[in-house]
């Protein structure tokens, strides 16, 4: 792994895990979800944590967000922890340190695409203007400017997502969460959302991403592969583009 | 790459540089930037061949070109070229033969040699990505080609989460 040099004191972790289990019980045998998961996530990284449906990927991202209690185990953020967090403790930290994507965008329907996105700001305090101005800012990054009065039901997949996102960090949380953020978009909304969190990530946003799609998984600096509630594999990818004339150079083959 | 030269004459005359520069700008930085003497080389193979045929021109400051063009017997290959349907892509055979016979060697670790397979197809995948991010978006042709090579490699790395599966299953 990319251990820093003993020199260079290492940053602070803005997210750690540590010894998490979650069962879940319902209908039928218990599921071992997650079982025993260290974690350690720094300012600014985008890790990735693919792995097959029912890995329990989902629920170990509901477990970071603080949406779902550990059996055992305990969230860091920032060096503190969270054991003794209440129910609304965590939803002010979701206000204002953790922006979450779903896959299903999860907008509220008779909310115009401003609202939906200005109101995490004025819950967290904002003030009127200000949330204003942070909401025009989002929207034309994200290419959604003159879609402000539209209500999310008009909206295509990909724009109801993107508004998600806008809404995810309009309080410039520490570290985005997301939850199969594609996984309802077709190829084009994919690609979309490839672009925007590696636009966001360069901007210096630590994002935690949930996907089996490895193209979206690919955008991070480390893939963790997530497998039967462990984690199996935790890679760091390479920064280097291929070189023009090597390297993927069979993409395409001409054969002859 | 016979086919593919042939294919570009099929639009009109043209010599090797040209030929060089089109198959560049149809397909973009994802595909190898082809070789140009590998190029003339080709269409030397392909004029003995009778599928094409050159004419020397002469420039005044340069040494002379050569101007190719398909003959009726190319243009047969071509049509021929376009009845046949292409062989579906072979599955990664070297790495699946490592990794079925790991046990008998004792000499590597099946999940290790999955995750080393894993970061690969990963960083592959990122250098895809990147590509895409840079090529022209105009370019339609060059991002199909991207994407096909990004969907072979989902597959490939679908595939290695199966093999993970069964060979690391709950015990």
């Amino acid at each position: 792994m990319n251990a820093s040099p003993p020199t260079d004191p290492a940053p602070p972790a803005l997210l750690r895990a540590d010894g998490l289990v979650k069962t879940h019980y319902g209908e039928g045998a218990p599921v071992h979800a997650v079982r025993g998961v260290d974690l350690t996530v720094r300012p600014g990284e985008f890790v990735a944590i693919t792995g097959p449906s029912g890995a329990g990927k989902s629920t170990l991202l509901h477990l970071l967000g603080g949406l779902q209690r550990p059996d055992s185990g305990s969230v860091w953020l920032d060096g503190e922890s969270t054991d003794s967090y209440s129910e609304a403790r965590w939803a002010t930290t979701r206000r204002r340190s953790i922006g979450i994507v779903f896959q299903f965008f999860n907008l509220v329907s008779n909310l115009s695409v401003a609202d939906n996105v200005e109101l995490p700001a004025l819950l967290a305090g904002t003030t009127a203007k200000q949330a204003r101005a942070e909401r025009e800012k989002l929207l034309a990054e994200l290419g959604l400017a003159g879609k402000e009065r539209s209500m999310p039901g008009e909206l295509s997949g990909g724009e109801q997502q993107r508004v998600a996102l806008a809404r995810a960090l309009v309080n410039g949380p520490g570290l985005l969460l997301a939850d199969e953020p594609a996984g309802s978009l077709d190829s084009k909304g994919t690609r979309e959302v490839i672009r925007l969190l590696s636009r966001f990530h360069q901007q210096g946003q630590a994002i935690v991403l949930v996907t089996h799609d490895a193209r979206l998984a690919s955008g991070a600096d480390r893939v963790i592969s997530f497998f039967d509630g462990r984690i199996v594999h935790d890679a760091e990818l390479g920064g280097t583009p291929p070189r023009r004339d090597a390297g993927i150079s069979d993409v395409l083959e001409l054969t002859d | 790459m016979r086919l593919p030269l042939l294919a570009l004459l099929a639009r009109g005359p043209a010599h090797g540089y040209e030929l060089k520069q089109d198959l560049e700008q149809l397909l973009g930085a994802a595909y190898p930037q082809p070789n140009v003497g590998q190029i003339y080389v080709t269409l030397s193979r392909l004029e003995k061949s009778g599928l094409i045929e050159g004419e020397e021109v002469a420039q005044s400051t340069r040494p002379n070109k050569k101007i190719y063009r398909l003959t009726d017997a190319g243009h047969e290959a071509l049509l021929a070229w376009y009845e046949d349907t292409a062989d579906e892509p072979r599955v990664r055979d070297e790495f699946f033969m490592k990794l079925a016979l790991a046990q008998h060697t004792g000499l590597a670790d099946q999940v290790t040699l999955i995750n080393k397979q894993r970061r690969q197809y990963l960083n592959t995948m990122r250098g895809l990505s990147k590509l895409a991010g840079a090529e022209n978006r105009d370019n339609r042709i060059a991002h199909l080609l991207i994407e096909g090579a990004m969907l072979h490699l989902q597959a490939d790395l679908d595939w290695l989460e199966r093999c993970q599966e069964e060979l690391e299953g709950p015990e």
